[in-house]
């Protein structure tokens, strides 16, 4: 689960994005001279993710999740699927999976053309996903390099305890550490990962100050499509630089001139310049047809107001901020955090929290067929955060990076119908 | 007069509803063709306009007959007669058509001029036993009924000629589609109208004032709203589009008032809808891309075993031991069905696991949906189907208990009727825009 910070970007750059893609642009210049370099790569996960550590390290970070999405949103993902199919992996298993081993069978060419180093460290880092144990299993034997194993322990009861806490920085000192000290050759440098940790905070507030201006009618942004783009940057390699706290700075300031302006949300087909519905998601995009689904939803005027993927990285929103003072701890706490570890009933609050805080009409689940994690109790969710804040939720199917499981026609005919339920509900309209 | 229609445009049929100011149905027409949106909706239209016209002849002609016991029975009679000539009248478009493509045919066998003279030529004979009293038609559709006499009579040339029987029934095909093309082809109310009451010689006279009267009628159209799987295309503004889902839910209300949730199984999809005691929509469900246990599979299944959709249901009702399938995949349920036939088992046990097998995708997604509550409408092509309702009402009930259950011998007009209703609701409101 993890945000796409690239492709199919607006038609009208903003500075904040000419400075992202310049941003990552130099990170997989890094990677690709690695080789060269000596430079220490580690891949590892969105969810629960060690960047600052490994940065204080100097470890650069892979992200295969992401890999696979801009694969899809390089419209690649059919072949690597297929070439993952021939080598034995059955239809259902989470397209990830199958689109990063298909990349990595095809001479691992990433997302810019350039070819991605081999893994010095596999870092699993969040074990929310069982997927990922597997994936990362398949991984080792192809690499034959070392794996640390973070366990995460589930918030079954909708906190963390200090329990919880000891046991996730316990295995920090005693697995995760070591070993990224083995790999590198380099002494653990607290202070170096404190540096870090105070950047991430910096950043951490701009990017809730930019995802809650979404509060504003007309909302300035698209806290669904739109917010995949913000959240790039701190979901993924740059957590902690300095180029992360100027994205923010910039981003905010941008997204505070829209609102001065009254500005609705820009998208890759233009602005929306009429907001007719508020809508919160529940679910991660669809990556292979991203812009023909924002399409879908720009072209009835509705806006995300608010969305738990945008949180798969981080619920930032709920107060959590990386804290210097406590540089293992907020390690923990940030792992233990992540939208897919928390239980349902928290993911109920969440989303019903968001329908009255968002004032939004109505939300939505994109339900993805092979990904559990985010999937499993949905329909349950649905139900409940329906009941409980009055408004009309809507249920569409599709899928991460495979094509073959998003049927246009069947998610317009959902989409339009549930906005029409909507307008339909709302008080005091005829039809 | 003042109308609102509500069109819904299938995929394999195009329906309409007229609706008076006051809400009543006045009437429903339906056509198969679909090859051109746009006529497909003109025809469904003219054909519920002419269904409208007779219901407001019927009312009048209620009022002012001499003897009110007969009227049923002659307005019964003057339909037949009109229909007939309706039918007269696209029989002779097919004949220019048919002339125009023989005449297109390169190599053209000498007798075949004389042959398609001779086929049309027993067709128009046919006619008025067609629309006798009493007369059983299997289907009211012109291609469906034209279709069935020519290529008998074709067949029947062919053999006696010698001239390619696939020549002859190429031809037909070519031609039909520019009949069901043409609206034209239907011909006028005012004409075909005369024509039938000259047929009735020495009826109530009162039944030509009531004629005269309703064709003298405007029927203006106030309001318009389109849905179905074609809606994209349909030619209406966006602001006159509603999904069939919103659709569905609502003509399910005005059949039925009680209604809470609302089935319905199409060719191409099934949704499963709850609504709220206005009819309005509170959650759906619909199945995903694949598009297993929706009608089409039905279809599939007849041309397996060779047989008409319609003849499904009633065979598989015999059965006493359905077999149990699990496999709602089109084309493994092919195969299943070919391994059963082999091992000996019945058809109509085979059919029923079958027809139970879909209705168990359709309890999935009313599960999923929020239940079954009571009352639940069935609509769409599949709740003709007495075995496929039978399997629903059995699984609903151990499922959820008792449920009235109610399937409307209109239900295939149920997206049209609510898409009518949405049509007059914005009328009404535009109305009150106007007056404010
Ligand atoms: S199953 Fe879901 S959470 Fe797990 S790796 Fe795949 S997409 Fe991510």
């Amino acid at each position: 689960m993890s945000p796409a910070p690239t492709a199919a970007a607006p038609a009208r750059k903003d500075d904040s994005q000419v400075r992202q893609k310049a941003m990552i642009a130099r990170h997989f210049d890094r990677l690709a001279a690695a080789p060269e370099t000596g430079a220490r790569t580690a891949y590892t996960f969105v969810p629960g993710n060690l960047t600052e550590l490994l940065l204080s390290f100097d470890v650069l970070p892979v992200l295969p999740e992401i890999n696979a999405l801009q694969s899809a949103m390089r419209g690649k993902t059919a072949e690597y699927i297929a070439i993952a199919e021939k080598h034995g992996h059955s239809e259902d298993v989470c397209t990830y999976v199958k689109s990063d081993i298909g990349m990595m069978k095809s001479g691992n060419i990433g997302p810019t053309g350039q070819r991605l180093p081999s893994p010095d460290l596999l870092l699993l880092s969040y074990t929310g996903c069982f997927t990922f144990m597997k994936w990362f299993e398949l991984l080792r034997e192809e690499y034959h390099c070392p794996v640390a194993m973070l366990h995460v322990p589930y918030q079954a009861d909708g906190r963390i305890t200090d329990a919880m806490r000891t046991y996730v920085v316990d295995q920090l000192k005693q697995v995760v550490i070591p070993k990224l000290e083995e790999v590198t050759g380099r002494k653990y440098d607290e202070d170096r990962l404190r540096e870090h940790l105070a950047r991430s905070a910096q950043a951490e507030d701009d990017l809730v100050w930019v995802l809650q201006s979404a509060k504003n009618v007309p909302s300035p942004i698209d806290a669904y499509f739109g917010a995949v783009y913000y959240v790039g940057p701190i979901f993924s390699a740059f957590r902690g630089t300095t180029d992360a706290v100027d994205y923010y700075r910039e981003l905010r300031e941008e997204i505070a001139e829209r609102i001065r302006q009254g500005k609705g949300p820009v998208t890759p087909e233009g602005e929306v310049e009429r907001e007719r519905f508020r809508v919160v998601v529940e679910g991660p995009p669809n990556w292979t047809s991203f812009r023909q689904f924002w399409k879908m939803f720009a072209d009835e005027g509705a806006v995300a107001v608010a969305s738990t993927y945008s949180k798969v990285g981080g619920v930032y929103d709920l107060g959590f901020r990386h804290d210097p003072d406590h540089p293992l701890e907020t390690l923990a706490d940030y792992c233990l955090g992540c939208y897919t570890n928390l239980s349902l009933p928290t993911r109920i609050d969440l989303l019903t929290r968001y329908v009255s805080e968002y004032r939004a009409d109505g939300f939505l689940i994109n339900s993805v067929k092979s990904c559990n994690s985010f999937s499993a109790g949905q329909l349950h969710i649905l139900r409940e955060v329906e009941a409980r804040s009055g408004r009309p939720g809507g249920f569409i199917e599709s899928d991460l990076v495979d094509p073959r499981y998003f049927s246009a026609a069947n998610i317009k005919n959902r989409l339009e119908s549930y906005f029409q339920m909507i307008e339909q509900k709302r008080p005091g309209v005829a039809s | 007069m003042n109308y609102t229609v509500g069109i819904d445009l299938g995929s394999t049929t195009t329906k309409a509803v007229v609706l008076g100011e006051d809400g009543t149905v006045l009437g429903r027409g339906i056509t198969n063709s679909r090859s051109n949106y746009d006529v497909a909706c003109q025809v469904a239209l003219s054909e519920a306009l002419i269904n409208t016209r007779f219901s407001l002849i019927a009312g009048e002609f209620r009022g002012i007959a001499r003897d009110p016991s007969q009227a049923t029975t002659l307005i019964g009679a003057l339909e037949r007669k009109f229909r007939a000539e309706q039918y007269r009248s696209q029989l002779r478009v097919l004949d220019t058509e048919l002339r125009r493509f023989l005449s297109r045919l390169l190599t053209r066998p000498p007798a075949a001029a004389a042959i398609v003279d001779r086929i049309v030529e027993r067709m128009h004979g046919e006619i008025d036993a067609l629309y006798a009293e009493g007369a059983r038609r299997k289907s009211d559709f012109f291609r469906d009924l034209a279709g069935s006499r020519y290529l008998a009579l074709a067949e029947d040339e062919a053999r006696a000629t010698g001239v390619s029987f696939d020549l002859l029934a190429g031809l037909f095909d070519k031609a039909i589609l520019d009949v069901e093309n043409s609206a034209e082809a239907a011909g006028h109310f005012d004409q075909h109208a005369a024509v039938a009451l000259a047929g009735l010689p020495g009826a109530d006279p009162a039944l030509t004032t009531a004629v005269a009267r309703v064709s003298a009628l405007t029927l203006e159209q106030i309001g318009s709203v389109g849905t179905g799987y074609g809606r994209q295309r349909l030619p209406f503004p966006e602001g006159r589009i509603r999904s069939e889902i919103l659709c569905h839910g609502l003509g399910a209300h005005a059949m039925f008032p009680h209604t809470r949730t609302v089935l319905d199984i199409g060719g191409q999809d099934t949704k499963a809808i709850q609504v709220d005691e206005q009819g309005i929509v509170t959650s759906f469900q619909m199945n995903d891309r694949c598009a297993a246990g929706c009608g089409r599979y039905l279809g599939y299944i007849a041309d397996e075993m060779s047989l008409g959709l319609h003849e499904l249901g009633p065979i598989a009702i015999q059965s006493s031991a359905p077999v149990r399938i699990n496999s709602t995949c089109t084309v493994f349920a092919g195969a299943e069905l070919r391994e059963r036939l082999s091992l000996g088992e019945k058809r109509e046990d085979i059919l029923a696991g079958l027809h139970r097998a879909i209705v168990l995708r359709a309890m999935s997604l009313l599960a999923r949906s929020g239940g079954v509550k009571d009352e639940f409408t069935f609509t769409g092509g599949v709740a003709r189907n007495q075995a496929a309702v039978a399997a629903l009402v059995k699984l609903v009930n151990e499922n959820y208990g008792a449920r009235t259950v109610n399937i409307s011998d209109d239900s295939i007009y149920t997206g049209a009727l609510g898409a009518a209703l949405f049509a007059l609701r914005s009328a009404g409101s535009r109305e009150c825009r106007r007056t404010a």
